[in-house]
């Protein structure tokens, strides 16, 4: 399976990357990172991540790597 | 069907040979682009205004010829940010216009002095303020040496007052401003850029004695092969780096003050009148020294050739004993407050000055200089 | 497990400034990409005009020139003019390509001038605080339109790009969004185009992309990236222009 990787310190916390998993397999921490933003994480236990790379592709800080 | 061009010169001259010992006879405005074109000039950016077309005309012919870029643009605006953009590649580039056009490039000049880029930016004065006249003027002292953007910033200004001197102008004009990078401006007129002298092309670093030098550009955009990334720009957020970025630029410009002011004294050790003037106005207050001489009065005439940084030298005791200096402008009193300034009280000044296309005639300075 | 996507080589690893979910941050990752995929890093130069992108240099590992506002394609043309092997494409809002550099865009698309044109349209003026711009809608507030803008006062939404394509001297004009994935890849394959076509000396082109700008138009950004491919591409139809 694949999975995203999300640089919690550059996240800003806008929340696209979530908007456009249509598997819904991101959600805020509800913790503050340096930025003072609610930064994004990737849900390790509902791993059927299949690796389409939408969170990244619209993440405007790009701190999202895909692997695979 | 033979299309009669206007500035004949230009026909008769089309590719004439540039021969070392031969005169050639040019308009000043030619002289000025053929003389950037042997300094090493190879972009050159103009839009149309009188009375500087023939430099833009003569640009036109002569820089394709040169290997160079010529581009005439839609707009003084876009012409001086056309050269900002080649100086910022590391060329040596050139734009030239006359007074309205000159402000409009003001933001640009700011820019290049904030970005340290070496360029060159020719005024062929004209009468003003507003659209003015066509006719010469140096209403524009202001503008060009106490900077007419914004910002603390300087340009180095020449002012040449003969074709031969505009010709070897360009020279100094390209290698000061790569030697302390920053924009250079030549200071001329209507009439000196009309005018028609005959002027050889002998040692082009004859002019103030400045070898064309070339230095290099680690600095300029060229794709960062080979080195980290360069950025040309002039924006400092970060509180403070503006601030260490002004401290930087007038460190430079002491030194400028210090090396590079220069200026061309006649007659001055025993002179107890002092005339000053530059560019053509110089011209002609020489001719009045000249006749008061044979008058028995003794006159001297000091002619700045850099207006910035302005010769503070000249008028020191040593240089200048006399008590009485009389300067003589296109103007209504614009370098007059820099020999008051360099004076500092030590001489009693007088001015004559006509401006909006008007320049005071030699027996008019004549007759005022001795009543002083 | 094996990277499948990540940082372009030409995009520093570094935080930007922008606000969270502003469309520069994509649309400065996808130049970068375009600019990797090409292989000319070393051979690019950039120039980045006044408006919130003008420290774009911080994010890009290549060289990159300031213009002043609305300039930045009269800057272009004497780089590439006296570069003519470099890359030389200009970065640019709608305020400085349509507002106050319309006279330097004309005339450097006119010319034909071979570069390349990455305009960011967020039909708002951003930098100095959600001001109207050339391309704001009809109705759209802004800080200078507080009733939102009125034909009868402030004209329409100006279409540069559709203007700019009748001009010989063009080459190409697209323009994509970048509202959602799949926009995003067509906005690639259309930089990549208008890049490519520099490399070959095709001659000026243009790539516009919508671009969202959460904070003027106050919105959340998943909101204003609806509001572009609801509202916004009615008037500014995506699609190859040119």
């Amino acid at each position: 399976m694949a999975k995203p990787v999300i640089d919690a310190e550059k996240c800003k916390g806008c929340g696209l990357c979530i908007n456009f998993c249509h598997k819904g397999l991101l959600k805020k921490t509800g913790k503050l990172n340096a930025l003072g933003a609610v930064y994004v994480e990737f849900d390790e236990d509902k791993n059927t991540c299949g690796g389409c790379c939408f969170c990244a592709l619209v993440c405007p800080e790009c701190c999202i790597e895909v692997q695979k | 069907m033979l299309f009669l061009r206007p500035g004949l010169s230009g026909m008769l001259y089309r590719g004439a040979k540039v021969n070392k010992e031969k005169k050639i006879l040019l308009s000043g405005n030619e002289a000025i682009a053929e003389g950037s074109i042997q300094a090493g000039c190879r972009f050159y950016a103009g839009y149309p205004i009188t009375p500087q077309n023939e430099l833009t005309a003569y640009m036109a012919r002569r820089m394709p010829e040169a290997g160079g870029v010529f581009i005439q643009a839609e707009s003084e605006i876009a012409a001086i940010n056309m050269v900002l953009g080649a100086a910022a590649s590391g060329i040596r580039a050139m734009t030239s216009s006359s007074s309205p056009g000159i402000s409009l490039k003001q933001e640009g000049i700011s820019y290049l002095a904030g970005a340290e880029l070496p360029a060159v930016i020719v005024n062929m004065m004209r009468g003003g303020p507003g659209l003015g006249n066509i006719m010469s003027s140096q209403s524009d002292y202001f503008q060009a040496t106490k900077g007419g953007g914004h910002g603390d910033y300087h340009c180095l200004v020449l002012a040449p007052s003969r074709v031969q001197e505009s010709f070897d102008a360009m020279f100094s004009a390209f290698s000061l401003a790569e030697k302390y990078r920053v924009p250079s401006i030549i200071l001329g007129d209507g009439m000196l850029g009309q005018v028609m002298e005959p002027f050889s092309v002998r040692d082009p670093a004859a002019f103030a004695g400045e070898k064309t030098v070339k230095v290099p550009k680690p600095w300029a955009l060229t794709g960062c092969a080979g080195r980290g990334p360069n950025v040309v720009k002039s924006f400092y957020l970060r509180d403070g780096d503006l601030e260490d970025f002004n401290l930087r630029l007038q460190k430079k410009y002491a030194v400028i003050l210090k090396k590079e002011a220069r200026y061309e004294g006649t007659m001055l050790k025993d002179a107890d009148l002092v005339l000053v003037a530059y560019g053509t106005m110089a011209r002609i207050c020489s001719a009045v020294v000249r006749r008061l001489r044979k008058e028995g009065k003794k006159a001297g005439l000091i002619r700045p050739v850099t207006l910035w940084p302005f010769p503070v030298q000249a008028f020191l005791p040593k240089a200048s004993p006399a008590r009485t200096f009389l300067v003589v402008e296109m103007s209504y009193g614009q370098m007059l407050e820099d020999v008051k300034l360099a004076l500092n009280g030590r001489a009693q000044v007088s001015f004559i000055g006509r401006a909006g296309g008007g320049f005071p005639l030699e027996e008019v300075i004549a007759a005022e200089a001795r009543k002083l | 497990m094996k990277k499948i996507f990540s940082r372009p080589e030409s995009l520093r690893d570094a935080a930007t400034h922008y606000c969270p979910g502003c469309g520069h941050g994509i649309a400065h990752r996808l130049v970068a990409e375009v600019i990797d995929l090409l292989g000319v890093r070393e051979k690019v130069i950039a120039v980045a005009p006044v408006g919130c992108a003008v420290v774009a240099y911080d994010y890009w590992d290549f060289d990159c020139c300031e213009a002043a506002h609305g300039r930045a394609l009269a800057v272009a043309t004497g780089i590439k003019r006296c570069r003519p092997d470099r890359v030389v494409f200009t970065y640019q809002g709608d305020g400085d390509l349509a507002a106050i550099g319309t006279n330097e865009t004309i005339h450097a698309a006119n010319r034909g001038e071979n570069l390349t044109v990455v305009f960011v349209n967020n039909a708002i003026y951003g930098m100095t605080g959600g001001q109207m711009a050339p391309t704001t809608l009809i109705g759209q507030v802004t800080s200078t339109t507080p009733g939102g803008r009125q034909a009868e006062l402030q004209g329409y939404p100006l279409k540069i790009s559709e203007m700019l394509a009748m001009l010989p001297g063009v080459k190409y004009v697209e323009r994509r969004g970048l509202f959602c994935p799949q926009e995003i890849i067509k906005a690639k394959a259309a930089l990549h185009l208008a890049f490519d076509n520099q490399i070959r000396g095709g001659g000026f082109s243009l790539v516009e992309l919508l671009s969202p700008c959460p904070t003027y138009w106050g919105m959340s950004p998943a909101a204003a990236m609806d509001w572009i491919r609801d509202t916004m591409v009615k008037e500014f139809p995506l699609g190859r222009i040119k």
